[in-house]
């Protein structure tokens, strides 16, 4: 019972998320270059979820997304599951 | 490395361009010629530091496949490319690359060719820090106009 009681709270305090990373000028108008964000069925919800300036930053055509390192293409649209890391990825500036 | 694979290393400490060079032309006795570039911090412009932030699942896969698509558009012997990350102040190296070939030519066009690729399409984010204060560089036109050289 004990065992059991342990998970449930572990399990509360590990709720299902997904790791925003912000490259960039996105690092500071999200005041951080990564957080975690409570999981949500579609990057779509993700950005729901998020303080409105920045979500209409992070939609700007200009910035390309990656899903667990794979470059998304325009019509991508991924179902998200818990761990998974989207990078918002502006302009690069080169080398 | 072997000395026909490509040498591609994306830095967060500061490296020595001349050792680098040295070592590379060392194993590649065979290349007739070898050209290089070198970028570093430039000084003036009020500039105090300079910061390149990377995307570890990206830059340094993508600066591999770029190597790969050098190795397969000219006959090379060897191919070096080192990049850094991170914070660096004036005079500091940024990025050497070097090509090894049996003829100049080849050479000479496959590091024009790199480093205009690294220069426009590498996943790197710049910021300089001027007066105490940081700000994000945006891409430079210059840089979008060198790549359509190459069609």
């Amino acid at each position: 019972m004990h065992a059991r009681a342990e998970l449930v709270s572990s399990g509360e305090k590990n709720s299902l998320s997904v790791k925003l990373v912000f490259l960039g000028r996105l690092e500071d108008l999200a005041g951080g270059s990564s957080r975690k964000v409570p999981l949500a069925p579609s990057i779509d919800a993700v950005l729901d979820g998020l303080d409105p300036a920045l979500a209409s930053a992070l939609r700007e055509p200009r910035v390309k997304l990656a899903v667990n390192g794979i470059l998304l293409q325009d019509t991508d649209a991924p179902v998200l599951k818990d761990g998974d890391e989207i990078a918002f990825l502006p302009p690069v500036s080169g080398g | 490395m072997t000395p026909s694979g490509s040498d591609v290393r994306l830095l967060t400490d500061p490296f020595d361009p001349a050792h680098e060079l040295g070592a590379f032309t060392r194993v590649h006795p065979e290349a007739g010629g070898v050209v290089s570039f070198l970028g570093q911090v430039r000084a003036g412009d009020e500039v105090e530091a300079l910061e390149l932030q990377h995307y570890e699942p990206l830059t340094l896969p993508a600066m591999k496949d770029l190597a790969e698509r050098v190795r397969k558009r000219w006959e090379l012997e060897g191919l070096l490319v080192i990049h850094r990350s991170g914070v660096m102040e004036p005079g500091d190296p940024i990025v050497l690359v070097a090509a090894a070939a049996r003829h100049r030519r080849d050479a000479f066009a496959a590091a024009d060719y790199a480093m205009d690729h690294l220069k426009s399409e590498s996943w790197f984010w710049k910021r300089e820090k001027a007066d105490g204060e940081w700000r994000w560089i945006e891409p430079r036109a210059q840089d979008f106009e060198d790549i359509a050289r190459w069609g």
